[in-house]
């Protein structure tokens, strides 16, 4: 190799390393996974219509007429019919749909930060620290997620922001448990001492060699959690310990339309159809996620 | 014209001069805790227990031995990877962590850098060749821009074509290839001492010869000192210009490899030769001359520590620890080397050993 050679080498590598980078590569193989897309899109729609719920709803969610009361679906102008007070349930499942997405995604976001975090510090850390911060976690896993998050909520009382703080309590062990175990595992390897047996920092190496590969397993658990979290928030609310009676909100109507059931059955289904519908979206997004992000699969 | 690894700006300047071993570990110790159940007593593994060497500069050290004699270890307690429990480390005439005159742990580590085993497992799956050999630059505070330009040379000095692999993935490269990103990495803070554990094990013969090459040439250029370690003796014979001999953590026998490998003095590397398949009828043998797995190195027994496979054990076997003694250039830590030792069959071991030498 001559020295004119490996000159002309560095421009090119410099092109090279713009090739594209791991996430696009996931991307791409998201976009071929239809089960993945049809999931994405399912959620997307559901996403967008409660964002949009002002310009898209066709009745005011939390006003209506005792005389439509209980009408069922396919009733013109209300196209899946009105619950016991006559508000359209139409327009309240996409009003509600902010609340419950709300409900269900940010417990999860927080839980993710906050238990990455501290799982990878766990994972990373020597006997004593990783002992202690486990053994808290333990603790929380002696009971099961529902009964906690009810107790806790029990304990705040009412409210959007108190559901947010109870759901976050009971899902920060768990995604604190998978960032510890993945971390670990990931600690072993070779690449790791690699990096140990050169001049770089700890900082470094968690940020550099570790985070990189303990993401993917957190982000694909954090995403199924989201399906557990939504139907745990929407059960919270259900038992009145989530928002004020008015607010529209999926677990809050499927408590109201509980008494329709015996007179209209399938209006009372609704909310429950879409709290289902969104959880195993999330869920099956999870699934293709996973194997989208697992780097082996590439070129298969 | 080929452009040398070696830079002012990286690497350890040469300090002590030709005639000072680049590497001198004394009494190196390193004993696992492990505890049976949870009320069972604390016993210690001795994974490795007084181990004393030297490697001169631009030598090759070779380290051989069975699965678990503290091979792996050892490469592990030089770079600090796992603490050691006791024993001086010395490089280019400085001690690690031996104050003012002594050589810290980061420089340490410029001036010392290993290539690992696995090849599937030593490279971050989810990083670029050339990120991965950028990757010890950047932790030693080179820029970005000087770092990439390296990288490439050292990729292309590996004999990867920085264009065609700089931007691949691990496990986008073949076993051979991704070796040699390990010792690119290896190089890339332009190290004096390289330690080769088990470097070459996992590849085809035919790729192993290449890499061998490579290594040659890269040591031949630039002047590298090697500490290779595999259970190949073959190949340890082929690499190494003195060798070390290891059991359960402790030194067996070092010395040239040429001596070692046509006159072994310790039973145990005499074992451990005949072990090796041979071609020829003449020399091929019925019986396996080592049965058994070595003893379990948990608190091991006061004695040699061959002793339980040895034939020629005898009571001073059991009763003393024996001392390396020095034969010719050989160093054999057995006491039938000892005239003094109390073994009946010393003295006509020793004579033999030494006729063997005259004759060669």
């Amino acid at each position: 190799m001559t020295m004119t050679q490996l000159q002309s080498a560095s421009p090119s590598v410099s092109a090279a390393a713009k090739a594209p980078g791991y996430w696009r590569s996931v991307g791409q193989r998201l976009m071929r996974d239809r089960v993945g897309i049809a999931s994405a899109l399912v959620l997307l729609a559901i996403v967008v219509s409660a964002l949009a719920a002002p310009l898209i709803a066709p009745h005011d969610p939390n006003s209506g007429s005792v005389m439509t009361r209980l009408s069922p679906i396919g009733t013109p102008g209300h196209l899946l019919g009105t619950d016991a007070t006559g508000r359209d349930i139409l327009s309240r499942l996409i009003w509600g749909g902010r609340l419950s997405l709300l409900s269900g995604i940010t417990p999860v976001v927080l839980a993710t930060l906050i238990g990455g975090t501290l799982g990878i510090i766990a994972g990373m850390s020597g006997r004593l620290v990783n002992g202690i911060i486990m053994r808290i976690t333990d603790i929380f896993f002696a009971f099961p997620s529902i009964l906690l998050a009810v107790a806790i909520s029990g304990v705040l009382g009412n409210g959007l922001g108190n559901t947010l703080v109870s759901l976050t309590v009971v899902f920060v062990p768990q995604v604190l448990r998978v960032a510890e175990s993945a971390t670990v595992q990931i600690a072993r390897q070779d690449y790791v001492d690699a990096a140990r047996a050169t001049t770089a920092s700890r900082l470094l190496i968690m940020t550099s060699q570790v985070l990189p590969n303990v993401l993917s397993p957190i982000l694909v658990f954090a995403t199924s959690l989201i399906a557990v979290s939504l139907v745990v928030a929407a059960g919270l609310n259900f038992i009145g310990l989530g928002v004020a009676p008015p607010a529209a909100e999926w677990g809050s109507m499927l408590n109201e339309l509980r008494d329709a059931i015996y007179i209209n059955p399938t209006l009372s289904i609704l909310p429950g159809v879409m709290i289902v519908a969104t959880s195993v979206c999330f869920n099956l997004l999870s699934d293709s996620l996973g194997s989208a992000m697992n780097i082996r699969e590439t070129d298969k | 014209m080929t452009q040398h690894i070696r830079t002012e700006s990286l690497g350890l300047p040469d300090v002590g001069g030709p005639a000072q071993p680049l590497l001198i570990v004394r009494d190196l110790k390193k004993h696992f805790p492990v505890r049976s159940g949870l009320m069972g007593k604390a016993e210690k593994v001795h994974a490795v227990d007084g181990v004393s060497f030297r490697i001169g500069k631009g030598e090759t050290l070779g380290i051989v031995g069975e699965s678990g004699c503290g091979k792996s270890t050892t490469t592990r307690l030089l770079l600090d990877l796992t603490r050691r429990d006791a024993g001086e480390i010395i490089f280019d005439g400085r001690g690690l962590g031996g104050g003012r005159d002594g050589i810290s742990l980061k420089e340490l580590r410029r001036g010392m850098q290993m290539v690992f085993q696995d090849s599937s497992t030593s490279l971050n799956p989810r990083a670029r060749i050339l990120d991965i050999v950028m990757f010890p630059l950047r932790a030693a505070g080179v820029d970005r821009t000087k770092a990439r330009d390296r990288a490439s040379m050292l990729l292309d000095r590996v004999g990867l074509h920085p264009q065609a692999f700089g931007h691949r993935f691990a496990h986008e490269l073949s076993g051979g290839q991704r070796q040699r990103v390990n010792i690119a990495r290896a190089l890339a803070t332009a190290p004096r001492l390289v330690i080769l554990d088990e470097a070459v094990s996992a590849l085809d013969k035919s790729v192993e010869a290449d890499v061998l090459n490579l290594l040659a040439d890269l040591k031949a250029e630039e002047g590298l000192t090697y500490l290779f370690i595999s259970h190949d003796l073959g190949v340890v014979r082929e690499v190494s210009d003195r060798v070390m001999v290891m059991y359960l953590g402790q030194i067996a026998e070092i010395g040239p490899a040429e001596t070692i490998y046509d006159r072994p003095g310790h039973p145990y590397t005499r074992a451990l030769l005949a072990a090796v398949p041979s071609l020829d009828p003449a020399k091929q043998i019925a019986e396996p001359p080592l049965k058994g797995d070595p003893p379990n190195p948990i608190n091991p027994e006061p004695g040699c520590r061959f002793r339980a496979r040895c034939p020629y054990a005898e009571g001073v076997c059991k009763a003393i620890d024996p001392a390396p003694v020095p034969v010719g250039e050989v160093e054999i830590s057995c006491h039938m080397c000892n005239r003094a030792s109390g073994h009946s069959q010393a003295a006509d071991w020793l004579d033999a050993l030494t006729k063997e030498t005259a004759d060669a």
